[in-house]
């Protein structure tokens, strides 16, 4: 346990220090705050209109959130691809391997480095819809789910990744492998919308957007995070596999 | 020599596809010895200091760190265990102090002690001046002392250093060799180097390594002290080469003209007196006696060319 924190320090310290992560955070944050901004002026006409029928936590947090899954499923790779691929590259892999530390725990440490630079991520899109608590009556616990849905997505995109840069020595082929990747599971959705090919159920329940879908509208169901942890489960342990076989 | 096994290997053998690396290779080393791993370019040094620190599972065989199985109970080797390979295994974009408090944790030494490591550790590299500098700004041999500074920061009983002098200046080259002495005081060391005096001025013993094969393995002790195989006269008034090849000794003369002649000697013995004495006996002029003893660098070029040779006429 010890030694998985120390790695997700030292990985956390990594990621902040440069200036990625930065970058990311700002222009993740300027988009999603145009949308934010340009749904709220939407609202503020239609509720005129149409009257209270419609909350504000649903429509604000409703299209920011949903909105942030698209940016984030762009940037998460650019977050992922350092993580396996630009040490193996640099060397400094060695360093990990030849320390008493276990893959399992060189992977989980990594793992939650990487959801440092998550939470600070989710906690700055937390601010725009938080902000209008003084002006109005928020939902807050659809407005937590909201963001439970888009911690669970997170955390499937950054295991998919870090299982995608464990496979190359190249940062910029793991970006775009694990881009890839999560894009065609993304995609299986659109297969579940065919009817001419069996078994859409599966693909649809496969798909990762489905599941985020209800969470975004405030629906909590245990099946849908189970999905997600799973999901992360998997590929985490796809890691430690991957790098158990390099060795040999 | 009975002092406690650190490191010992059995038949360690790795293939990667149809080529092997490195054959049935086995070594022993004890606590206090420094063994010099010495091999033309893809000899397989690297390969089995990998397999030594448990980067890469040999094909084959398998490698002890004070008697714990690298493949049974690798956390638990790992931990009598410093390695600095080829390429310093450094962070660029951390300072000299986050990077070395960072290894310290890694390697299991507790928060309290890990400014006091820190520092010991920058002390026997002297990074003291470049403490809170990035690791990415610092020049090659700065990095290369970090990547020591990383293999010694926890004591361990172990140390795996893959070329270590690279990229330093003379003096740097000079330190750290005095620190791998003394690191070998009280650890095993195994280090790899182009290098043949500086193994020879450090190291306690020698393996070369070619195609994947030791093919040599003494104490240093060994090739100093190498037995006379002839000896180098020249003489200003040289006699008959028969007169020479009489006396006691000398198994053959050859004449390597201008009074210059090579005395192959019969196995042991050493004739240089009673050559000294005949040569003022009979007026012959004495200007050079010189032993020709194998050093290092002609047992190296013997071991790997001559491989080499047998590889062409295959």
């Amino acid at each position: 346990m010890k030694n998985i924190f120390a790695i997700a320090g030292n990985e956390a310290r990594r990621i902040f220090v440069s200036p990625l992560a930065w970058a990311v955070l700002g222009v993740v944050q300027l988009i999603v705050a145009i949308v934010f901004v340009l749904s709220l002026l939407d609202y503020a006409r239609f509720s005129e209109q149409a009257g209270q029928s419609f909350g504000v936590s649903d429509y604000i947090g409703g299209s920011v959130f949903g909105f942030a899954v698209i940016v984030l499923l762009l940037v998460m790779p650019l977050m992922t691809m350092r993580l396996f691929a630009e040490e193996r590259k640099s060397g400094s892999l060695t360093l990990l391997f030849s320390a008493p530390v276990s893959l399992t725990e060189i992977v989980l440490g990594k793992f939650l480095g990487l959801l440092s630079f998550v939470f600070a991520l989710l906690a700055l899109l937390a601010l725009m819809p938080l902000s209008l608590i003084p002006a109005t009556d928020l939902d807050l616990g659809r407005i937590a789910a909201g963001l439970l849905g888009l911690f669970l997505l997170m955390s499937s995109f950054g295991a998919a990744g870090l299982f995608v840069s464990s496979l190359t020595r190249e940062p910029t082929i793991a970006a775009v492998g694990s881009f890839g990747l999560l894009l065609v599971i993304w995609l299986m959705n659109m297969l579940a919308f065919n009817d001419s090919i069996p078994f859409t159920a599966v693909f649809s329940y496969l798909s990762l957007i489905g599941h985020f879908e209800s969470l975004r509208r405030g629906i909590f169901s245990s099946a849908d995070a189970v999905y997600y942890i799973l999901f992360t489960a998997l590929f985490l342990w796809l890691t430690v596999q991957r790098l158990d076989m390099e060795r040999n | 020599m009975d002092s406690e096994i650190l490191i010992e290997a059995r038949g360690l053998t790795r293939r990667y596809g149809p080529t092997t690396a490195v054959s049935d290779l086995s070594l022993t080393l004890r606590k206090g010895e420094i063994l010099g791993l010495l091999g033309p370019n893809g000899a397989g040094k690297s390969t089995t200091m990998k397999m030594l620190t448990g980067n890469l599972a040999p094909t084959a065989g398998e490698a002890f760190i004070k008697g714990l199985s690298l493949h049974d109970a690798p956390t638990a080797a790992k931990k009598n265990l410093g390695y600095l390979p080829e390429q310093p295994p450094v962070y660029p974009e951390l300072t000299v102090d986050e990077y070395l408090t960072f290894c310290a944790g890694l390697h299991g030494i507790a928060k309290k002690d890990r400014a006091a490591a820190v520092q010991q550790a920058k002390q026997s590299c002297s990074l003291n001046e470049v403490s809170s500098r990035l690791i990415g700004n610092l020049s090659k041999g700065f990095q290369q002392r970090v990547g020591l500074a990383q293999a010694i920061i926890h004591r361990p009983a172990v140390i795996v250093l893959d070329e270590p002098t690279v990229g330093l200046d003379p003096i740097q080259i000079r330190e750290i060799r005095a620190l791998i002495v003394e690191l070998g005081k009280s650890h095993s060391v195994i280090l790899s180097s182009h290098i043949l005096p500086e193994i020879q001025a450090v190291c306690s013993r020698v393996m070369i390594i070619n195609r994947g094969r030791a093919v040599y393995d003494q104490p240093v002790i060994a090739t100093r002290n190498a037995k006379m195989e002839s000896l180098t006269v020249t003489l200003k008034r040289p006699p008959a080469v028969e007169a020479l090849s009489r006396i006691v000794g000398i198994a053959s003369v050859e004449d390597l003209g201008a009074g210059r002649f090579r005395l192959a000697l019969a196995g042991g013995n050493d004739p240089r007196e009673v050559i000294v004495d005949a040569a003022v006996n009979n007026n012959w002029g004495l200007i050079e006696l010189a032993p020709e003893v194998k050093t290092l660098e002609e047992i190296f070029v013997e071991l790997t060319s001559g491989d080499e040779q047998e590889r062409k006429a295959a």
